[in-house]
């Protein structure tokens, strides 16, 4: 633990890549198996042990420490592992204290349960020091926030033992944390993990945001970009799994799509939910609103299954049939989808039509006239571009609709976590529900914490900090006075706001200091940009 | 005769000795001010008269010209003032001419530390326990989370770090007045001998350090050098110019930062910090609730820093306690 502490500190004071990489491939060459393993799975994805949680935290130290110090102390900080990790009352003998390996540790937390981890985590706590005690509780908690991607530890797996981080990619889906099969062949040379039989993730391709690039339809096709999720449909070994974008395996929550594919295959699509109703064409997917009531459910019950049925709107072919086309260019892989659309029952599957237009400004006219509130916006994909995990620069753009704006009135303010802790950056804005001059209110119609400079955050917070009218834990309630202007991709109705209207995406576009608060904008001027 | 303490009454700008007129630590302008402490959130140019340590009126006149008026108290000294106030200057070990200032009045006794801390400093005399009846306290580092480790330990953080790169060289953010110079005088005594550089907004108050008789060793100008005059030396330079362009003369400086915040990683990162050394002038919260205990006072006022959780750790220990809401105050660099 101590070696895996000291590199979490490291990491956390490094702010270059190459730096952070060597860190981390340094370790991964000296420490054994499965300790190597568990960390870099920590690094890169995260742990997860159901019976500690950051609540679980809390109620050790509180028991041990007045509550009040405790939530100052937290509140300071920002941060429950890092508090926890300074504030851990020393033992009180002072007998010899062996720290946990990182797999004595994993193991233990896998063991522990909501009842047991009241005490045995206080002994994990006791053999570390401040700084192990932030990596275990930080492993503990899952996310380590550090700034360590999942992209940048395969990176660093690569590096250390000078393999292809594309196959790093590719079999690290098809396994399982401490990853003895992935060292085994990165370290010590031994075979490839055998993963053609299993319905593994395979990474999949991003796009660049156009901004000002114009390309040349010549040797560019567009796509339409639906505002769906992207999954992934992989069938091997007589099994089907959905993926999410991050890898995540949603199966459970669609389980109609698990009985409709029945050949070996990787395709890539969105998944939309059918209906004509909230914006979508006849026959065409609903809006975003509605798949919205499918996602995140472990069980699904026969009314949601016909009320918001599920399908796949295909855009992409990984392989099928025991072929890999991940090397073809996109043309020849579009080809193959298409002849593979028979084999696809139309219930669950169509194709992503291809955008004709023969030029740029063409495409462009057509980007403006799109009415269909499922489309998010344009896909340009080089005819040639092969399927390559990640984004590579010139071979995919996603071209969205220009965001819509509406002017709030700034309600509430939150302290942030991480690197943000000490500032104000998470912002509740509402509308007037009324005239503001003939008394109207403001309703909150959204939360924001993103869009603004670092320059802006420190006025901002400023503001808030001269302003504040009322404290509430971390919330502050401040004066109605400032306006933000905010852009978001869409509104939906929502049951869940007072205001009854949520918006999806909104970020801080401008910071209106000069707008005076009753000219912000109201409810109805909201309601009137719902595209349903 | 008035009530008991009626003759000391805490403003927004400063602690008022009402029979004496005259302020401790004010933050605008006075005619007469009792000042702890050189940094600038205690002593402020363009009063009438400001008494304070020879240490501190040096500091002052070497940071705003203030020869006029200025008159000195040494250590253990006394000095009356109108209205039968007596003031007399004690060690507080928080940068070299630091005082508290004992107070008394009408047989009743007010202690007012500044700044302070209990840890040795080679720069400065240590702080004295004083009994009294009102211990007006600074709070900067009052959370239980602020344990400064011992400085020796940070010292040894920062020559393994210089001893593994030769070829970069440490850059140590610090604080001009007293913080720069604990770590060049700590730096020495952990058995560091090479020249140290300096940014220039540092040089001066080395300078009247050594004057004032603390040995600092070799200390050279920046300016005076090439890059690689630097490769594997120490350079000190004030927080500002740790990311500042300045900093791009150095060979791939590794930044370090000298203040008791670095205690927390993520106020380590916001300054791009890649080397904390936890180390400060200012007690820590075991030195904040010990001095409360040894001090014994009837009643603790609370200032400078995190008031809200000193004063509940009064209340839980039953001690009489109160906030002051003294404006003008920040947190150092510290
Ligand atoms: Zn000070
Ligand atoms: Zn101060």
């Amino acid at each position: 633990m101590e070696q895996f502490a000291t590199l979490i500190d490291a990491l956390v004071y490094t702010r270059s890549r190459n730096e952070k990489l060597r860190l981390i491939a340094e370790y991964l060459r000296g420490t054994p198996d499965p300790d190597r393993g568990w960390a870099l799975a920590a690094l890169a994805d995260g742990l997860d042990f159901p019976a500690v949680k950051s609540s679980t935290i809390r109620n050790l130290l509180k028991d041990r420490l007045d509550p009040v110090l405790w939530t100052l102390s937290r509140d300071f900080v920002g941060d429950t592992a890092e508090t926890a990790s300074l504030l851990w009352p020393p033992p009180l003998e002072d007998t010899e204290r062996t720290p946990p390996t990182v797999s004595e540790a994993v193991d233990a937390l896998t063991a522990m349960t909501r009842k047991s981890v009241l005490t045995e985590l206080p002994e994990l706590l006791d053999r570390l020091d401040p700084s192990g005690r932030y990596a275990l509780l930080k492993l503990a908690t899952g996310g380590m926030r550090i700034g360590v991607s999942s992209r940048l530890a395969k990176t660093a797996l690569a590096q250390a033992f000078d393999v292809s981080v594309e196959d790093v990619e590719e079999y690290w889906h098809g396994l399982t944390a401490p990853y003895p099969e992935l060292f085994a062949w990165a370290a010590d040379g031994q075979a490839p993990p055998d993963i053609e039989n299993l319905p593994t993730f395979r990474p999949f391709m991003l796009a660049h945001p156009l901004e000002e690039t114009v390309v040349d339809m010549a040797q560019y096709a567009a796509e339409w970009k639906w505002d769906g999720i992207r999954v992934q449909l992989v069938r091997a070994g007589e099994e089907t799994r959905v993926y999410s974008r991050s890898g995540d395996d949603i199966s459970a929550t669609f389980p109609e799509l698990l009985e409709v594919l029945d050949f070996p295959a990787v395709l890539d699509g969105e998944l939309l939910v059918r209906g004509a109703h909230q914006g979508g064409e006849a026959g065409g997917a609903a809006s975003f609103n509605a798949l919205q009531q499918r996602l995140g459910r472990k069980t699904v019950s026969k009314k949601m299954l016909a009320e918001y049925p599920a399908f796949v709107r295909l855009y992409d072919v990984l392989l099928h049939d025991g072929k890999d086309c991940r090397a073809l260019p996109w043309e020849q892989r579009r080809e193959q989808l298409e002849a593979l659309m028979p084999r696809l029952p139309d219930s669950h599957f169509d194709l992503s039509e291809v955008v004709a237009a023969d030029s740029f400004a063409q495409l462009a006219t057509i980007r403006e006239g799109a009415r269909d509130d499922a489309i998010e916006g344009l896909m340009l994909k080089r005819r040639d571009s092969p399927y390559i995990a990640g984004r590579r620069v010139g071979y995919w753009y996603k071209w969205k609709r220009d965001p819509l704006l509406i002017d709030c009135v700034l309600m509430y303010a939150q302290r942030g976590s991480g690197k943000r802790s000490s500032f104000f950056s998470d912002y509740t804005f509402g509308c007037w529900n009324g005239d503001p001059d003939a008394g109207a209110e403001l309703l909150p119609v959204g939360k924001a914490y993103s869009g603004f400079t670092d320059e802006e955050l420190k006025k901002i917070d400023k503001h808030v900090r001269q302003n504040t009218t009322n404290r509430f834990g971390p919330v502050r309630e401040t004066e109605k006075i400032l306006v933000f202007e905010v852009a978001f991709d869409s509104v939906h109705e929502s049951k869940r706001h007072k205001s009854g209207l949520a918006m999806r995406f909104p970020r801080i576009h401008r910071i209106r200091w000069d707008k005076p608060a009753h000219e912000a904008d109201r409810i109805e001027a909201l309601r009137a940009l719902i595209r349903d | 005769m008035a009530a008991p303490f009626s003759w000391i009454r805490p403003e927004p700008h400063g602690i008022h000795i009402v029979p004496a007129d005259c302020w401790v630590d004010p933050s605008k302008p006075v005619d007469r001010a009792l000042v702890t402490h050189g940094h600038a959130d205690h002593a402020r140019g363009g009063h009438g008269q400001t008494v304070a340590t020879p240490e501190t009126l040096a500091i002052m006149d070497l940071r705003y010209n203030t020869r006029e008026g200025a008159t000195p108290v040494a250590y253990g000294e006394t000095i009356r003032m109108p209205g039968g106030v007596d003031a007399t200057y004690i060690p507080a070990g928080h940068v070299l001419g630091s005082a508290q200032i004992l107070l008394e009045h009408a047989g009743e006794k007010v202690v007012v530390t500044g700044d302070y801390k209990r840890r040795p400093d080679p720069t400065c005399p240590p702080f004295e326990v004083t009994p009294c009846d009102i211990f007006i306290t600074e709070a900067t580092f009052g959370l239980p989370l602020f344990t400064h480790p011992p400085i020796a330990e940070e010292m040894r953080k920062l020559l393994d770090r210089l001893a593994a790169h030769p070829d970069r060289c440490v850059l140590v953010g610090a604080y001009a007045l007293g913080k720069a110079q604990r770590v060049i005088a700590e730096l020495r005594a952990a058995g560091h001998h090479q020249p140290i550089y300096l940014h220039g907004a540092m040089e001066k108050m080395c300078r009247l350090y050594e004057e004032h008789g603390v040995a600092l060793g070799e200390l050279r100008l920046v300016a005076d050098h090439t890059k690689d005059d630097l490769r594997g030396h120490v350079v000190v330079c004030p927080p500002s110019a740790l990311n500042d362009r300045w900093s791009r003369r150095l060979p791939e400086p590794i930044t370090a930062m000298a203040s008791g915040w670095m205690r927390v990683r993520q106020r380590a990162r916001q300054r791009n910090v890649e080397l904390p050394l936890v180390i400060s002038d200012h007690a820590d919260w075991g030195e904040l609730t010990r001095t409360i205990e040894e001090v014994d006072a009837q009643e603790n006022w609370i200032t400078h820093g995190r008031e809200e959780a000193l004063l509940r750790w009064c209340q839980l220990h039953q001690r009489r306690a109160r906030a002051l809401a003294l404006v003008g105050y920040e947190d150092e660099d510290d």
